[in-house]
Formats: structure tokens, sequence, C-alpha cells
């Protein structure tokens, strides 16, 4: 078991350019099934083996795609969001990083009413490695199947708590990216909310960075429903106010969204909180042994 | 993207919203010039990004021609020190020569526009304590401050202009003139992709107009692809030179005062968790370096460049989860930079991917001054040790 993606997910990858074609043949290579890619004007003709399709309402009619990932640029990656859940494609998941921030605010209205689980944009995808289903970004390898669900705002920093957990020999339920922007499909307690109902999630990490206030949400839930372990680590603790630190979201504005805040709200939700970032695998094995 | 207030007006004025008259200056005869026009007395701003300008000295009542002369040739090349700027000031160089408004009997309130992450809608905000912090309005009084989130599919709507001016406490024709103001402001807001549009304050005078005294617009980065005329009104001498440089090579740089440990990374979240682990090691980061996804050797090249042009840089930590990346095409990178550059400083690199024992090896044998780490602990002990300890 797993959340959001496994294995009968079926994945269609929205932007065959360059990017998006070589990310569908690693994904393709780690065991994902990926059904085919849209490229408006290439309808019917294939790509590395994939079948090119002009639409994704075309797609999901003839390959019953329920899962898709976008690598459309900027400009378009909102259009290409909005099209996948208009096709009822149940979970979309954006990569694209750069896309303004009122093309969200646009998505977000759209998918309120609309049955679509938006993860990102701006985020390295999800993976759950026990079904061999990878939908995005992320070195395959450094994943093993397993219990531990982890959530991350980050692409690179995931990475390494994974390769900590793996390199332990605890292995991961499913692995979300959340993403690094301010307005984002899946949040942290969304998240959260899947890996407390999946049966086979034991332990959970939790991993923020600075600006907004998404970990404190996330610390009120685990507080209330919570009952498995969780693992916290925030980003940014030495970060300057009034500076955006690569991620649009991480920023903190007014005096709010401290690393130290975070952590102090996360402390009193019992969870267990890192101040290194080397520390978050070793906590997890603690965690787990009760 | 952060833009000067005078040029903010102008945005604004496109939109419909008032603003007093007024014009740039980068000289003191352009500012003599421009007062020339409005009649007296004028305001002379200075034009920098940051706040709390008054209390800087930044902004002066000139009642003539010779007043202009004299206040304009004072302002213009002085360092401005705010709370916003930090100890080390800005440097003036240009003004806003603008009429002066009648303040006798007029109210100050605050309006700003901006996206809300905890509903991912845009909101407006006013209050009727004007012309002080918002930060602080909302410590002491959060009641104080009136919200209207934004239906994104509708857009902001009159009667919300309405509940926020009753809210302030207009009557009468105010609300006449408060209601399209904010609807102006909020088409500006949506218009010009702004991530802030900010009044503060906005003004409400005795004799019955609302205005925007002062205006702080910031552009949503992401959105200036489809807004080109905005795009050129950066003013790069208001940013860090050193990260004017970066971006140039789609590096993310941030300096940080009084470090002496130069990071290098890939990704934000593991960027500011390295500089975050240097701290812990007893040491103190010098800068925020996200090189991105791919970190090609050109990109390692200008990393390193920009890093060393800090003074204060006395050792390198190279951080780099590759992942998909080959940790041996990396070490070539960093290898030909640091001969090209001839970089003196000691340099510990520890990355993680494919490749990682032959990219390792590679450093080893370079005869060059590399140490290599396995994790992040040990990484930042041994690069805090070659800075010479705590900075």
């Amino acid at each position: 078991m797993s959340v959001l993606v496994g294995r009968d997910s079926r994945v269609l990858i929205q932007g065959m350019g360059r990017h998006g074609t070589f990310h569908a043949i690693q994904c393709r290579d780690y065991g994902t099934s990926i059904v085919g890619g849209t490229k408006p004007g290439k309808g019917g003709t294939t790509l590395e083996g994939f079948p090119l399709f002009d639409t994704v309402a075309e797609a999901v009619g003839k390959t019953g795609a329920n899962v898709s990932v976008v690598f459309v640029p900027p400009a378009g990656a909102a259009d290409a969001v909005m099209e996948a859940a208009d096709a009822g494609v149940g979970v979309v998941v954006c990569i694209t990083e750069g896309i303004p921030t009122l093309d969200m605010v646009t998505v977000w209205a759209f998918l309120k009413d609309r049955g679509t689980r938006l993860i990102g944009p701006n985020c390295p995808g999800i993976i759950t490695p026990g079904e061999k289903c990878k939908v995005g970004i992320m070195p395959g390898h450094i994943h093993r199947g397993g219990s531990v669900g982890v959530v991350s705002r980050s692409g690179t920093l995931t990475y390494e708590a994974v390769a900590q957990l793996t390199a332990l020999g605890i292995g991961q339920s499913s692995c979300i990216g959340i993403g690094g922007d301010p307005i984002i499909g899946t949040t942290h307690t969304d998240a959260m909310k899947l890996f407390n109902e999946d049966p086979d999630t034991e332990a959970i990490v939790m991993i923020g960075e600075i600006g907004g206030s998404a970990e404190e949400e996330a610390a009120e839930y685990i507080k209330a429903h919570v009952k498995k372990p969780v693992v916290g680590f925030i980003a940014g603790q030495t970060a300057p106010p009034g500076r955006r630190m690569g991620h649009a979201g991480a920023i903190i504005a007014g005096g709010k969204g401290t690393a130290a805040e975070k952590m102090k709200a996360m402390e009193a939700a019992g969870i267990r909180v890192v101040k290194s970032p080397a520390d978050i695998g070793a906590a997890v094995a603690e965690v787990m042994k009760g | 993207m952060k833009i000067h207030e005078y040029q903010g007006k102008s945005v604004l004025a496109q939109y419909g919203v008032p603003v007093p008259k007024g014009k740039a200056a980068y000289t003191v005869y352009e500012a003599v010039e421009a007062a020339r026009g409005l009649g007296f007395p004028v305001v002379v701003k200075a034009q920098i990004h940051a706040g709390g300008r008054g209390k800087g000295g930044g902004v002066k009542v000139a009642k003539s021609l010779d007043e202009v002369e004299e206040i304009a040739k004072a302002m213009l090349g002085m360092t401005l020190v705010t709370h916003q700027t930090g100890p080390e000031g800005r440097t003036v160089r240009r003004l806003l020569i603008e009429e002066g408004m009648d303040l006798s009997g007029a109210r100050e309130m605050y309006l700003a526009v901006l996206v809300d992450r905890a509903t991912s809608r845009p909101v407006m905000m006013a209050s009727a304590q004007g012309g002080m912090d918002i930060e602080e309005v909302a410590a002491k009084d959060p009641g104080a401050i009136l919200k209207e989130s934004v239906d994104p599919v509708t857009g902001f709507q009159p009667y919300q202009a309405r509940k926020l001016a009753s809210g302030l406490g207009l009557e009468g024709d105010l609300v006449g003139k408060a209601v399209p103001f904010m609807t102006s402001l909020y088409r500006a807001f949506e218009g010009s992709d702004a991530s802030l549009v900010e009044i503060n304050p906005l003004l409400v005078t005795q004799g019955g107009d609302v205005l925007a005294l002062d205006a702080k617009v910031n552009f949503d980065d992401n959105a200036l692809f489809r807004h080109p005329q905005l795009v050129e009104l950066r003013d790069f001498k208001e940013e860090e030179a050193l990260e004017v440089d970066a971006s140039k090579y789609d590096l993310n740089y941030i300096k940080l005062e009084g470090g002496n440990v130069g990071c290098m990374v890939n990704g934000a979240g593991l960027a500011m968790a390295t500089m975050d682990i240097i701290k812990l090691a007893g040491g103190s980061p010098a800068n925020f370096l996200d090189v991105g996804g791919g970190a090609s050797a050109d990109q390692i090249k200008n990393a390193f460049r920009i890093l060393l042009a800090d003074a204060d840089v006395q050792a390198v930590l190279i951080n780099i989860f590759g992942g998909i990346l080959r940790c041996d095409i990396l070490a070539e990178g960093v290898i030909a930079a640091v001969r090209e550059l001839d970089v003196k400083v000691p340099v510990v690199v520890r990355m993680k991917g494919n490749n990682e024992e032959t990219g390792r090896k590679m450093l080893a044998e370079s005869g060059l001054n590399f140490e290599t780490a396995d994790d992040m602990t040990e990484a930042a002990g041994k690069v805090v040790a070659a800075a010479g300890g705590a900075a």
C-alpha cells in the first residue's frame, strides 16, 4: 500500500519536450507504467516508444491514464494542469518551476470543485518505491520500499533524507515533494492526512522550510489526529528575514514564517524535531524502535 | 522585482488610481525644473528600494526653488539609513519631486493587495491606522486590520470596497471616492501581476480627496515574461552587484553578513540546510548559493568566481546531491574551475550520486587543495576547521 500513486497508476506525460522525454524514459526504466505523452500537433505519432496525443482528453480516452506529470514550460503550465483536471485525471503532478502566482490562484479556484489532486508545482514529484512507481524527477535508486512516509517542500533535501533512511535499511511507503511555491496543490497537512490514513505507513518524516505557516497548520493536525511517530526538520534556521531563499515561497515576511516558530509549533505537537539535516535518518530509526 | 515609489505611482495612475502630481529627477537641475512645473510647496522624496525614508531624512518639504535646489543637492548622493536598509544604508541616486498635499485635518490610512498563502487567493487589506508599519498594527491590534478575500473568478467587487470603506469609517462622498480607488488598485495588482501593492499612507484629505501618498509595488518575478515594459523599470543599482551577476548564470546567490564559509549547493532546500549545518558545526555561512539541478561546468566556474569575490570567504563547501547527475562529471567541472580561477582557499567537497567513487578519486588525485567528506556533518566539520573556526 502507499499514497496517491502505486502499481495501478497509468501515467501520462504532459509536455514531451527534451526534459519531459528524458524523465519519461527514466520513469519507465524504474518500472512506472507510462502510457504516453501529449505534444500538440504530434498526435498519432510515437516518441521513444511512447504514443503521443494532441490533447489530454484524447489520451485519457485511449489509454485510461489516471495520473499525469506536467513538464510544460511556465507560461503554459497552469493551462496544462487545468486541461488534465478537465479530462478527469485524478492525480496531477506539476514539476514546472516559475509559474506566475496569479496563474496558480486561477488553478486553485478551478480545481476546488473537481476531484483532481494537484501535487506541486515546482516539485520533484511522488514515488512509491515498493510498487516501482516513480512519478517525477527524483533519482529512483536511492529509494527502497518500506513503511516511512516522507513529505517535503524541497527536492534535493528530500533526496538527502531518503538516502539517510535507505542507508540505515529503512524503506519508504511513498515520498511526496509538495513543492517550494507559495501556492501549491497539496500541503503538508494534506500529505499528513494521507499518510495517517495509509495502513502501511508506520512513521512520517516532514521536511519544511521558512515562509508561510503550512508547517504550523500541519503540526495542529498532527497534534489532534496523528498517532504515528513524526520526525521533522525545518531548513533555513540561518536565513535572513525579507530575502527569498531560492524557492518562491521561502521568505520570512514581516517577522513571520521563521524556522524557530515552526520548530516550536512542531515540538509542541509532539514531533521529534531535529536541528541538523544529517540527523533525520537516525531520528526515524529511534522513533520507530519506540 | 522591486521598483521605486515614483515608478509604482506611475503604474498605478495608468489604472486610474489617484496619486499626487510629481516627476522623477536624477540631477539637481531636473529637480528644480520639476518643481517649477508644480507650484509650491513641493515634497522632495529620496527614491531607494526601502521604507522608513522619512525618519532617515529622505523626505523634505520645499517652499521655493532655492529650497528645492538646496535639498536636492544634499539628498542626491547621500547615504540614507533606514530600518530597512541595514546600517550600511543606500546611496540616493533619484528623487521624486511631488506636489505638497494639505495635511491639515487629513486622515492617513492603509491599503494593500497581496496573495494570501493561507487561502491561495488575493486579499485586500485595509486599516484606519496608516503611516506606520502594518506588522506593528497586526501585532498590537489585529482587529484593526480589515480583510476582503477576492474570488479570482469574479475579481474584486464594489460591494467589497464599500465594506472596507465603511469599516475604515469613511462616510458620505468619501465612499464614492474610496470605492473606485480600491477597484482601480485591484485592477493594477492583477493587471501588472504584482506580488504586493501597498498604499501607506492612503491620504483622505479634509477637502474630500482620496489618494496614494506613498506606493510600494512589487512584481511577481515569474510573471515578468508577459510584462516586458515592467522589466525595464528594474534598477540594478538597488541590488547587490554579486546577486545581479549570479542571476545572469541562473545561479541563485544571496550574501549573508559576517560569514566566512562559502557554500555551493544544488537545490534551495538543501542550500538552506547546508547553511544551517555550518552554523551547527560552529561556523558561519557567508552565502546562500543554489546552482540548480544541473550544476554544469560553466555554472560551477561562475559560482566559484562569485563566491570568491566575497573577500570574507576563507573556505568553500560544495554540497551536491547528484541523484541523476554523475559525480565524475561534477568533479571534472570543479577541478577545471579551481585550476582556471586559481582558487587558493581550501575546498571541501561532499557529493552523492552516480559514480561517486570515481569522482572522489579524481578530486584526490588532482593535486589541488581538496578535502572530501562522506556526509553533511563531516563536511561541515571539515570546512569550519579549514576556515579557521567560527567567524
